[in-house]
């Protein structure tokens, strides 16, 4: 229950972060707020040669709006970005997600860019990236480059990124005027993952929908985009919207499991009342408003 | 394995130490710094019997390595008495709603209690009774906690 030694570095600068992880050869791992980290260290499921901190790296740390996107920097921690205005201005989704990862004491901790690069499929974030089209800037000695969220998930913590490479900023668009979040997660208790979990954002102009993404989370080994519901939403009038048809869409898109949690039926089944009930509840409200 | 100089301040003494990399600050506490009131049940993050405030904010002390508390201010449960023995508010309050049996999880639940209801930085009602979710109790069954929550947060949450 104690952490295997290791060599621990906290550079100040991200190009001394990628030379570390480059000189490591795969043997380093990056800390950031260590919520999930730390955990695996202790259990030795993770035992690096070298551990590289990114705390002290303040090019890493912020939120900031330009030209339609807003720019999260991986290590502002969860609480932070729960209170940051320009974040709750631009991507209300992003701060209704965060309140549901983990509990208060470990979002005082934890990090966005940590939950978004771990890609755990029954959490919050990696989802809420899918639906909303970011993107992750990714660097390493041999350069940057730009993943799709929607790209970057494999499988349960398994990521397009090469143990050489570190997350430098999360690029998210913000979406219009008009637009609408629908978020739900169903869990045995507060700060738990996720047994089924919806999240996604709905444009709506002039009585039709013209933009879409949405998300599960929970409900495969990945977060899985819900391509069949959003075509179906797209060009749809609200007054005509059948939300239980889109739903069935939905989970024909989803590939859940059985676990000591829940059985796959279960979350087919809770999810098409989660996905037909939040859809119907959000545009009610675009209606009411 | 690297070894490192480190400089915080806990429960307002400055202290300076030479730690592993991989020491916690769980351990660099019950151990080093002979604050045994920090508990540890889990290790690895699940319990939150360990959280202490660092900086100000409860933070699970098992998730964190003492390197990384280098040049902060750390509290434990320790630190919340007057020096004459008078209990913390939160002390007090969960002693008189019956908050605790065993006490094993008592020291966590009072730094993040401490953490949302200092006078100079109160957190809404409902976000002080949702952070106790992050803290297991095997004994009280909740609701001792939960009033004394209560009547330190203000609010009907
Ligand atoms: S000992 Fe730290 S959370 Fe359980
Ligand atoms: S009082 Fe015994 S665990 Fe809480």
């Amino acid at each position: 229950m104690k952490p295997a030694p290791f060599d621990y570095y906290a550079p100040a600068t991200i190009e001394e972060a990628c030379q570390l992880l480059s000189d490591a050869g795969g043997g380093a791992t990056l800390v950031a707020g260590g919520q999930t980290l730390m955990p695996l260290l202790a259990l030795r499921m993770s035992q690096p040669f070298v551990l590289v901190d990114l705390n002290g790296i303040k090019a890493l740390k912020g939120i900031s709006r330009q030209a339609g996107r807003t720019r999260i920097g991986p290590i502002t921690r969860q609480n932070e970005a729960i209170a940051d205005a320009t974040l709750n201005a631009a991507q209300p989704l992003i701060v209704t997600a965060v309140k549901h990862v983990g509990h208060h004491q470990t979002r005082n901790r934890g990090t966005i860019g940590g939950s978004i690069a771990l890609g755990e499929p029954a959490a919050e974030l990696p989802a809420t990236a899918v639906a909303l089209g970011a993107s992750v800037e990714v660097r390493s000695t041999r350069g940057t480059r730009q993943i799709k969220a929607d790209e970057l998930y494999f499988g349960p913590y398994a990521t397009a990124l090469e143990p050489d490479e570190m997350i430098t900023a999360i690029d998210v668009p913000e979406w219009p005027s008009g637009t609408v979040s629908v978020f739900r997660e169903i869990a045995q208790r507060p700060g738990d993952f996720a047994l089924v979990g919806l999240t996604g954002a709905v444009t709506i102009d002039n009585g039709r929908i013209t933009r879409a993404g949405i998300a599960w989370f929970g409900m495969g080994p990945t977060p899985i985009k819900a391509r069949q519901a959003e075509s179906a939403l797209i060009g749809q009038e609200i007054a005509a919207l059948d939300a239980k048809a889109i739903a069935e869409l939905a989970i024909a898109d989803t590939a859940p499991f059985d676990d000591l949690h829940a059985t796959a039926e279960y979350r087919r089944t809770v999810g098409r009342r989660v996905f037909t009930r939040a859809l119907s509840e959000a545009l009610d409200l675009r209606a009411a408003a | 394995m690297s070894t490192h100089q480190i400089q915080l301040t806990i429960n307002g003494r400055p202290q300076h130490a030479t730690v592993e990399g991989r020491l916690t600050l769980s351990d660099f506490l019950r151990g080093d710094a002979g604050c045994t009131g920090v508990h540890v049940g889990c290790e690895h993050g699940v319990c939150g019997a360990c959280t202490v405030m660092v900086d100000g904010n409860a933070v699970r002390s098992c998730l964190m390595l003492a390197v990384q508390a280098d040049g902060c201010t750390v509290t434990t449960v320790e630190g919340l008495a007057a020096e004459d023995g008078t209990l913390h508010p939160v002390q007090q309050a969960l002693r008189d709603e019956h908050g605790l049996q065993c006490g094993f999880c008592t020291p966590g639940i009072v730094m993040t209690l401490a953490s949302l209801t200092a006078a100079d930085n109160k957190a809404a009602p409902d976000k002080v009774m949702n952070a106790l979710s992050g803290h297991i109790c095997r004994c009280t069954g909740y609701q001792g906690i939960r009033r004394a929550a209560r009547k330190l947060a203000g609010g009907a949450a």
